[in-house]
This record gives structure tokens, sequence and C-alpha cells, in this order.
């Protein structure tokens, strides 16, 4: 009998983890199939003429304004939703665990979550160009500002929810440890939870990256789109999804390469990033175990 | 030590912990607004659909719920077809991709040599940081053809059962509702996997060390000691992942067969309220924007209401474990 | 909401931002159509006057809703305005360039060009009447061709598009049947068949599908390698989709007679027009705010008639005929007030 317990629990031990690695592996096979057909299709276009021409150029066109333009406006995004997504966060788990405020917010949170990406687009059409149009009588409209602003409601939600999770995930005795020695509440919150949570809410930041880099939609009625190179966050504003999008509109297959090229740019530069960001803080890391 | 000299050092603690306090408060308020932000942000978008909805919810109602013609021509629109797809889409989706993210986690937390965790675990994440348009493209011209060869086995077989049989009827068009579910499933893999893994890290090992000690297995560590330490923050994970198939936009648009359609078998086209908007948004004038507006508030109102019920569900779990 | 300080403090930005250049920045969105000879025009004429067009294919729809907001200095539309809108909002309208749709099929053993269907017959197999490919009613119009006993897979636009609305237009003209029961428009009911998003979808579905048939503009079915129907056209005639037939309708088309350029050239009368030809019209403001950028896009424009027709030949676009050209700055002079 004794055995015959043993045999079944380290049997359906044997069985979970051959699962795991299964379940591993399906997740790898899609991962490498989908970047090898972006590989296959998009290799060809992939040379100096992505990085040095715009992409007003017609079939020898390039992607420089869009990836130009796609660099400032997802940094901004960021830069405008990670501390307002952070500090939304951390009175949520902080300062809300267990009140009906705190449970609204988080429920409209994840309602947000799914939100159309193309009606958030609509919400800062109607708030931020129409009025800046009305103001500035026409000469700004669309902008690569209202762009970012519109990507930063898409990433918002995403690190609202993991900063909120993974502060909550600190355990209650590193908190009580630091109040015992007399440190407020706001330093507690900044230089040991945040510190401690860094890795988890990083992985938040990057998530929502990833999320936003990638969408079309709400650039269309905030950003707009433009032919040719701009700088300025207060121009109509290219970026590398809508310039995806019109070249894989276009009947001709040498555009479609170019679309494909493009969406490597993306895969890439979101792995980059999170590359780098790991690599930077993997040092800085608290450990609390 | 006389009087004196402790004096100065109270008057300063006194005025070190006013100035903890104040800084506290002004600590708490910064935040607070922060979080109201986020309150402001959705209600704002909320009930911007609601306005720029209004023509089409004021005309027909409750009908707009409950038809399912969808007509552009004689401007008559019913949104039960697309609530439909949203739904089924986002549970297949669902079902897929949690077994299989869970499993993702295990391997990365218990399994996998620590020099291997690292890599899997960025090439996991990089599957969210493919373009939503690329998994449409993909798609459409791999993934499409592929389920075409695939889908007369699931006739031939599934199809064969008695209930569930009906489910798996139809041509093999390759695109349709299954296809839809699949494709969101591994885009909402990652987002589910990379939450468990960071929860499953932050189980404290002292946990899983008395649990070791007393003989227990990996997966009985897992299952019973790491699973309801994390189950908040796993079932958030799911939500995150639940959240981005609900309003998924072109990678469904792109497989989904987009037809006005109420079908029992999954393997037919149908549309869902994310790719109608999409479909449709940029042509339409006048009553039908008003339409495809009001299906964006109608996304907000069927995200509550799933949300609602998961969250019901949650806490009678909750009470059954208390009692 | 906005007080004059933050207001002046927008303003000093913009003016902080903008390159001071001589040459002149206009905008234009709309129809996803003209996108690519438009931003190969525009590519052209920057380098020749250092103006720069910047068009975005946002939907003809978006391009009438941002014309109508002010927030771009011309719209593109697939789809004319009527008088009434022109009238209300002080707007006029022009063609800018001509275009093509085919009737696409992918059908084992039958090459590009070689299935002939008429108006009725098409819309019956739209309509989902005609489910087999040798029913009498398209063997009748193929002696010679083997048509299989296989069933037909209709494949449609699922988006909104100016290519649906004149497709089903020319279905309206030569179908009372589909007048009756789908009717025209940039989306419709579709009785029958899947949905494919874009030119794109409809191509790689047809594609895809053995035994479909769907629509789309000529250069898809050229450059994706798909067969292509010709058409019996409204003179009786089968005419071969190509450059010259489309020009043909443009031609033909009554364009004298057609107030603000609101006519659409589908079932043409001439011999050898192409019936399911399609034009695209530039809206602007007849007396525009910004007066300079409307004159950019108005010698944008007229430079394109006069320089860029090889770049819209190249695309397998149609350029407007001379007669037509003349019209359309005829009417500039008259009703533009610039």
């Amino acid at each position: 009998m004794a055995i015959n317990i043993y045999t079944r629990r380290s049997a359906a031990n044997i069985l979970a983890m051959l699962l795991g690695g299964i379940a591993t592996v399906i997740g790898l096979v899609f991962l490498a199939w989908i970047l090898w057909v972006t590989l296959k299709n998009g290799f060809s276009a992939l040379n100096l003429n992505l990085f040095t021409k715009i992409t007003a150029y017609g079939s020898d066109g390039g992607l420089a304004n869009a990836i130009v333009g796609s660099v400032g406006m997802d940094l901004l995004a960021l830069l405008i939703c990670a501390p307002i997504g952070v500090m939304a966060g951390t009175y949520l788990a902080e300062y809300a665990t267990r009140s009906k405020l705190g449970a609204t917010i988080r429920f409209l949170n994840d309602i947000l979550l799914s939100a159309p990406s193309i009606v958030l687009g609509l919400f800062v059409y109607v708030i931020i160009v129409v009025p800046m149009s009305n103001m500035t009588n026409g000469a700004v409209s669309f902008s690569g500002l209202a762009g970012s602003i519109a990507l930063a409601l898409i990433g918002l939600p995403v690190i609202v929810r993991t900063t909120d999770e993974m502060l909550q995930l600190v355990p209650g005795t590193l908190r009580e440890a630091a109040l015992s020695l007399g440190i407020p509440q706001w330093k507690l919150t900044v230089q040991v939870l945040i510190r401690a949570a860094t890795s988890g809410i990083l992985t938040g930041v990057l998530l929502a990256l990833a999320r936003l880099a990638g969408e079309t939609a709400p650039l269309l009625f905030t950003a707009f789109g433009n032919n040719f190179m701009t700088y300025s966050p207060l121009a109509k504003t290219a970026s590398l999804p809508v310039a995806i999008y019109q070249y894989t509109n276009d009947p001709s297959p040498a555009m479609h390469a170019i679309a494909w090229a493009g969406a490597l740019l993306i895969t890439l530069f979101v792995l980059t990033l999170s590359l780098l960001t790991r690599l930077f803080f993997a040092r800085k890391k608290v450990s609390y175990e | 030590m006389t009087a004196s000299s402790t004096k100065p050092a109270t008057r300063d603690t006194d005025r070190r912990s006013r100035r903890d306090a104040r800084h506290d408060a002004l600590f708490r308020r910064v935040l607070l607004f922060c979080a109201l932000l986020v309150l402001a942000a959705l209600l704002g978008a909320a009930l911007s659909t609601l306005w720029g909805g209004r023509e089409v919810l004021l005309k027909d109602g409750f009908n707009f719920l409950t038809r399912s013609d969808w007509n552009p021509v004689t401007d008559t629109y019913g949104a039960l077809a697309p609530i439909f797809g949203t739904l089924v889409t986002a549970i297949i989706a669902i079902v897929l991709a949690v077994p299989v993210s869970f499993g993702i986690a295990l391997f990365l937390t218990e399994i996998a040599p620590s020099w291997m965790r690292g890599p899997v675990a960025t090439a996991i994440e990089l599957l969210a940081a493919i373009p939503s348009i690329i998994y449409g493209m993909w798609g459409l011209f791999v993934f499409v053809p592929f389920m075409s060869t695939v889908e007369p086995y699931l006739s031939s077989t599934l199809g064969k059962l008695p209930v569930v049989g009906a489910l798996f009827q139809g041509p093999p068009l390759g695109l349709g509702i299954l296809t839809a579910g699949i494709v969101l499933a591994v885009m909402i893999l990652p987002f589910i996997a990379s939450v468990m893994r960071e929860v499953f890290r932050t189980v404290p090992a002292r946990l899983k060390e008395s649990a070791y000690a007393l003989g227990s297995t990996t997966w009985e560590v897992v299952w019973d000691i790491v699973l309801p330490y994390t189950r908040s923050a796993v079932i958030g994970g799911i939500f995150l992942g639940l959240g981005r198939a609900l309003g998924e936009t072109m990678a469904v648009t792109f497989v989904l067969g987009n037809s006005y359609n109420i079908t029992s078998s999954l393997l037919m086209p149908g549309t869902s309220i994310a790719s109608s908007i999409a479909n449709e948004f940029n042509e339409a004038v006048g009553l039908h924007r008003s339409a495809l507006i009001a299906l964006g508030f109608l996304l907000f109102v069927v995200t509550f209401v799933v949300l609602l019920i998961a969250r019901l569900m949650l806490r009678r779990l909750e009470r059954r474990e208390g009692s | 909401m906005f007080t004059f300080k933050s207001r002046i403090a927008i303003l000093a930005a913009a003016s902080l931002f903008s390159v001071a250049a001589m040459a002149t920045d206009v905008t234009g969105a709309g129809s996803s159509f003209v996108y690519p000879v438009v931003s190969k025009w525009s590519a052209a004429y920057a380098e020749k006057t250092g103006n720069q067009v910047n068009y975005q294919s946002i939907g003809s729809g978006g391009g009438i809703a941002q014309i109508k907001a002010g927030t771009v200095d011309f719209g593109a539309s697939d789809k004319p305005l009527d008088q009434q809108t022109l009238a209300k909002f002080g707007l006029g309208q022009f063609p800018d360039v001509i275009g093509g749709i085919v009737p696409a099929y992918n059908i084992p053993g039958i090459a590009p060009g070689k299935l002939v269907l008429d108006g009725p017959t098409l819309a019956k197999i739209f309509m989902g009447q005609i489910s087999m490919w040798n029913d009498p009613a398209i063997t009748r119009l193929n002696p010679g061709v083997k048509l299989p006993d296989a069933k037909i897979y209709v494949v449609h636009r699922s988006d909104g598009s100016g290519t649906t609305y004149n497709f089903t237009h020319y279905l309206n003209q030569v179908s009372p049947a589909w007048k009756a029961k789908v009717g025209q428009g940039t989306a419709v009911n579709w009785p029958a068949g899947i949905g494919g998003k874009g030119n794109e979808g409809v191509s790689a579905y047809v594609k895809q599908l053995k035994n479909s048939i769907g629509y789309v503009e000529y250069a898809y079915a050229l450059k994706n390698h798909i067969g292509y129907a010709l058409m019996k056209n409204a003179a009786g005639k089968v005419v071969r989709p190509n450059t010259k037939s489309f020009q043909a309708a443009a031609a033909t088309a009554d364009w004298k007679h057609a107030k603000n350029f609101e006519l659409l050239i589908t079932n043409a009368p001439g011999e050898n027009a192409w019936p399911i030809t399609a034009t695209s019209w530039v809206i602007m403001y007849k007396k525009p705010k910004n007066l300079e950028h409307s004159k950019v896009v108005l010698d944008f424009f007229k430079w394109s008639y006069e320089h860029g027709q090889d770049a819209a030949r190249s695309l397998d676009y149609v350029p407007l005929p001379p007669s037509l050209v003349q019209q359309i700055e005829e009417y500039w002079k008259t009703q533009f007030k610039l």
C-alpha cells in the first residue's frame, strides 16, 4: 500500500514535470514559427534603405521617419504611463488593499485593460486633437504628443495591475521591520518595497511597452502619420505600426517585404530594450528571501 | 545629561516626525491622485463611447443588444453576433492559454536548470512583443492554410462525437472562430505566463523548503503551497490575458472570417466587437458610425459583466475554503 | 478648459518646434485606394518644389470627417459627396485618378482572363443563388471552358471600402434583385460568403481557397497572379480589364452634365468600357481658412495631372482623360476663391 502511494505520487510528479516541459515547448514552437515567418519574409528588405530613406519614396522606400517617430512616441508614452501607473499601483497595494475605493479602481482598471485600442484613440482625438486644432486654428491638430497619450492609456492599466500585484507579494515582515525602525511610510514604500518588487514592476513596464509598441488603431486618429521626417512632438508623426499597415495594404509584394521588415524591427526593439533593462537591473536587485 | 541637552533632541524628533507625517500625507495624496487618474481615464473613455453611440442606443434601445442582423444599407444594427463572437473566441483562448501558461511557469520556476530559465523566460515574453498585426499576417498567410489541412481531421474525429460534434462541423476554410481562439491564446500566453512566473518566484523559500522537508514532491509543493499562496495574483494574470483577448483587434480581424453569423460550429466564420469596429469604422458615417461606437461601449459592458462574474465566483471559492 | 496662459504656452511651444522653412507642408487624408499613387506623387513633388504633401490613408469616411472637422487641408474619398452636403459645408470636389475593380477567381485549371461573366450572373453568384461553377448561367457565357462541378466560395470585403461601394453600385444597376435584396454601400449585409480585410485579405483568401471568387482592385489581381474574369459590358461586348478599358469607361462617362463631378462611372456605355471602373475624389473647402495651404494642394494636383501620369500607369491606375482635366481646371477657376 505504502509503495503504491509513493509510486503514484512520484508518477504524478513526473507527469506534471513532463507536461510543464511540453507546454514550454508549445510556447517556443509558436514563437519560432512566427519569428521564422517574419524573418523569411522581411529579411530580403532588411537593408540600409530602411534606416536612411523615408516612407514617401514608394517601392524603394524605407522606414527612417517611422522609426524615429515610433521610438519617440513609445518612450514618451512610457514616460507618461510608467510613473502614473507605478504610483497608482502603489496606492492600491499600500493604502487601499481593503478599501471600497481600491476595489473599485482595481475593477475599473481591469476593464480598461480590454478597452479596444481604437476607442482609446478616439477618446484622445476628442479631448486633445480637436481642442488643439480649434485653439491653434488648425496649425496643430494631430500630433506625436496626442499619439503618445493614446499609447500611454494602453500601457497604463498593465503597469497598474502588475505593480499592485507585485507589491502585495512583498512579505509583510519586511514592512513591519522597516516601520519598527521608525522609517516613514513614504520612505518605506520608495526605498524598501518598490525596490524589493523592482523585477516584477519592470516586467509590467516591459509588457506595457510590448503592448503599446505594436498598436496601429489608436495612432491613426491621434499621431496620424507622416510621409516625411519630423522631430517635433507637435507635428503629425509617422510610426512603424502605421507604416506597416500602409505597406501591407499595397498590392506589390516588394512593399509587403518592407512591412515584414518593419515588424521585425518592432520585435527586435522591444527585445533589446527588455534585455537591456534586465541586465541593468539584475545587478541592483535586492533579494528579500 | 541635563535637560537642556535633551530638549533640542526631542524638539528635533518632534519636528522630524511632524515633517515625516506631512510628507506621508503628501505622498499619499500624490498616489491617490494617480489612482484617480486611472479612474478618470476609464470613465472618460467609457462615457465618450456612450455619448458617441447615443444615436443608435436612443433609436433602438435594448433591441440593439438582442437583434442579430447588421445591415449598413438599411441602417439597422444589432450587436448579438459580435457579442457572441467576442465571448466565444475569448473563452477558447483562455481555456487553451491558462494550462499552457501554468505549465510554462512551472517549467521556468521548478524544472528548468537555472542557466536555461532566463533565456526561455525572455523568449516567452518575446511573444508579447510581436505586434498584433504580425499575428494577423502570420495567421492569414501561414496559420489559416495550416488549419484548413487540420480541420478535416477535426470534423472526422471530434465531429463524430454526440454532443461536442456540432462544434466541429462545416467546410474546412481554415479561418473561423476556432482559429481566432487559437491565435488569441498564443497572444495572451506570454502575459499570463510572465505574471505567473514572477509571482511563483516570490513565494518565500522557507515555505517551500518546509514542504520539501516533509517529503512533498515538486508537483505537490507547486499545487499545494505555491499556487494557494499566489492565487490572487495568478488570477490577476489571467484577467490580464482575458482583457487582451476581449479587446484584441487586428489579429482576430485577419482570421475570424468576418461574417455576422451566430453558428454552433467553431469552424464557421464569425465576427467580434473589436474586429467589427476595426473593419467598418474608417468608412462609416452617421448612424453606422454611431452603432460602431456603441459597440465599443458594449465591450466595456461585456468586460464589466465578465469580470463581475469572475469576481463573484472567486468570492464563493474563498467562502467555501473558509468554512 | 484652457487658460489664457496655457494657450500662450502652447502657441510658443508650437512656434518653437515648427521648423522655420520656406516650404509649405500640407496634409490630406482619406481613401486608401489612392494612397500608393498620391504618396509617389508627393515624393516627386517634394523633390521638385520643396513643398511636402503628407497624405495618410485613413479611409474615405475618415477623410470626409477630417475635412469637415478642419484638421486636414484636403480629404480624399472613393464616394462623391452629394450636392446638399457640399453646399452645406462649402466644399468642392474633383476627381484625381481612375482605377478598375475586377472579379478575381481561383478555379484549378482555368488561367487568368479565361472566364467570362456578365453583371446579372455576378450578382447571382454574390447572392448565393448560383452556387456551383458548372451552373448553366456560367457555362452559357463560357463555351469551350471546362468548369468544375464544385461549390462556389464567395469572398467579399469585411471592411467598409470604396471598392465595395463601386462594386455594389454596379450590381445594383444590372440586377434588380440585388437592388431589392442587398443594395449599395461601403459595407453591406452580404447574403453569402466570408469577409477578408482589405484588398489584401480578399486576395489572400481567394488565393488559398480553391473554387472561390472575390473582387479586388485590378493591381492586386495582377501583382498577386490571381485569375481575373472578363466582363460583358453595357454595350454587350466582352472586355478585358486593363488601363485601356478603364480609360474608355472614364472617357465615355457623361462628366459634362455632372455637377461637382458627382458621377460614378460603373456600367459606362462605351463599346470598350470596363463596366466596374471607379473614380476617387479630392474634397476641399471652396473658401479655405488657410489660403496658402489650399493653393499648394491645387498646385500639387495640377502638377500630378501634368507630370504624374507615368507614375500612375506604373501602379496600374489610369490618368484622367485630357478633356476631364480641362474641365477640372475650369472648375477650380470658377468655384474656388483662392
